[in-house]
């Protein structure tokens, strides 16, 4: 108990220093373009396979399960926008970025850890956990509510495509249960989650990193910490923020 | 001039330094030995402020540094270089841009100015022709001087050395004590390395401090080093078999 809060006293001291004032604006702004790519733009394509085949099975489930004259088929549409905006592309796409950019992250801030590179910025007088993860953090809460939207595109086209291509919906029906009874505030609920997810994420990939001791073990032992922590944590704030949200 | 009062550094319970006081002259390269584990890493380390003491004071000039806080110790740390054992290169950058790295970060410099200062850098670390290559192309030897030249980019008044020659061979090993040398002796800089090598020893110890089991045991130059009483110290010095052999040769 006693390792638990000393670890998230730690944690929070992290915080205070990451959001710290940079040292140079112009470095920061560059790197945290640099991070817009690296944390995010390389992140478009399995958030858009992953999603387009969650969206293809969540149709067929529904459809299945719901195979009964008193429904319309609309509803297959219907269920298919309201699972992929409400749960999956928020709360499924985070836990898969936790698992690509959670344990990427650790591994490289790791990495500048115990070959001393991060020592070097110190020397240099940089603040060296705001120089690293201030721009990830960044670069992550502005895109990844970008992939998140994606998701949900990409998800519902999914489902269009793998309920009309199996039979079990027609296009128009399909089409006029994704806009029946269409709530846009779940389109924020969906992208306020996506914010706090990604934060979590890149904060506590990168605390785990930035106090890796040792050597290449001890690396990647940082990484799956990353990714079992950051997923435990958005699955307690996914029902902490559906509570909020939507009681 | 850096000044060592009275330090002590433990971790975890376990004392690493234990009361050591020492002198760094400028112009002067000084250089720490020891055994691995002695402390003399975490002794460099101390100074640098890296890490935190227990007890003692470290002064530059006459600013006392472990008392001072992060952003006060900036100013200081601006005028410090460092080369680390295994070069601390930053691994997503090329050797161009790991040497701009400190000019962008503490300069207002145009970027004329700043290709200008770190291909003089390169050059007096005669690394020609290398600028687009990262880290990972370069050898072991090329890594020291890109790091030395990086820590050379902004004319610091410091330059501290952990283990320079560490995973060299002996030829490359000598090119990368001569450059400390003769950087040293062209900054007026204060230089303190840390080694195990006895050859960095008699090539460029104008000053030497001997660390065993954490405490300050002897310090002196290299006229001096092959003569001592201090047997810890002869036991590190002469401890490999050429070495013995050359001692009992000269009687």
């Amino acid at each position: 108990m006693i390792r638990f809060l000393t670890q998230v006293g730690l944690y929070f001291q992290f915080l205070k220093k990451v959001f710290s004032k940079p040292e140079k604006a112009s470095v920061y702004y560059r790197q945290t373009m640099t991070e817009f790519v690296s944390l995010g733009l390389t992140s478009v394509g399995i958030i858009s396979i992953v999603s387009f085949f969650m969206g293809a099975v969540i149709t067929l489930q529904t459809a299945y399960n719901t195979e009964n004259p008193i429904y319309p088929t609309y509803l297959i549409g219907l269920g298919c926008r309201d699972s992929i905006i409400l749960e999956f592309s928020s709360t499924v796409a985070a836990l898969i970025l936790a698992g690509k950019v959670g344990s990427n992250i650790a591994g490289e801030i790791g990495t500048m850890r115990v070959t001393e590179q991060i020592d070097a910025l110190e020397i240099m007088g940089i603040n060296s956990a705001s120089y690293l993860v201030l721009p990830k953090i960044i670069a992550t809460l502005l895109f990844n509510p970008i992939l998140t939207l994606i998701s949900i595109s990409i998800g519902i086209f999914g489902g269009w495509a793998a309920g009309t291509l199996s039979g079990v919906v027609t296009s128009e029906n399909f089409i006029y249960g994704i806009q029946y009874a269409f709530i846009p505030y779940y389109i924020t609920y969906s992208l306020i989650k996506t914010l706090f997810f990604a934060f979590i994420i890149t904060s506590v990939s990168s605390f785990q990193g930035y106090y890796v001791n040792g050597g290449s073990l001890e690396v990647g032992r940082s990484s799956t910490k990353a990714v079992v922590y950051s997923s435990v944590l958005i699955l307690m704030f996914n029902v902490i923020l559906t509570q909020l949200l939507l009681s | 001039m850096i000044r060592v009062k009275n330090l002590d550094k433990a971790f975890y319970g376990k004392s690493v330094l234990t009361d050591i006081s020492v002198e760094f002259e400028p112009g002067i390269t000084t250089l720490i030995i020891g055994q691995s584990g002695s402390g003399k890493t975490v002794l460099l380390k101390s100074i640098v402020g890296l890490y935190d003491i227990d007890k003692g004071e470290i002064w530059y000039e006459d600013t006392l540094f472990n008392k001072l806080a992060f952003a006060d110790k900036k100013k200081i740390r601006s005028e410090i270089g460092m080369l680390f054992q295994g070069s601390a290169l930053f691994d997503s950058l090329t050797v161009e841009q790991n040497v701009r790295f400190p000019l962008d970060m503490f300069t207002e410099k145009s970027p004329e100015e700043k290709s200008d200062r770190l291909n003089f850098c390169l050059k007096r670390v005669n690394i020609i022709n290398a600028n687009s290559l990262f880290p990972s192309e370069l050898s072991g030897g090329m890594k020291k001087r890109v790091a030395i030249a990086r820590a050379i980019s902004l004319n610091p008044k410091y330059l501290f050395c952990d283990e320079p020659n560490s995973g060299l061979d002996p030829v490359t090993a000598i090119v990368i004590d001569e450059l400390i040398r003769e950087l040293t002796e062209e900054y007026s800089m204060t230089t303190i390395v840390n080694t195990h090598d006895m050859n960095s020893v008699m090539e460029i110890g104008e000053k030497i401090v001997f660390i065993s089991e954490g405490r300050k045991c002897w310090e002196g130059d290299k006229n001096e080093v092959l003569n001592s009483d201090c047997k810890p110290l002869n036991d590190f010095v002469f401890a490999n078999s050429l070495a013995k052999k050359i001692k009992a040769d000269a009687g």
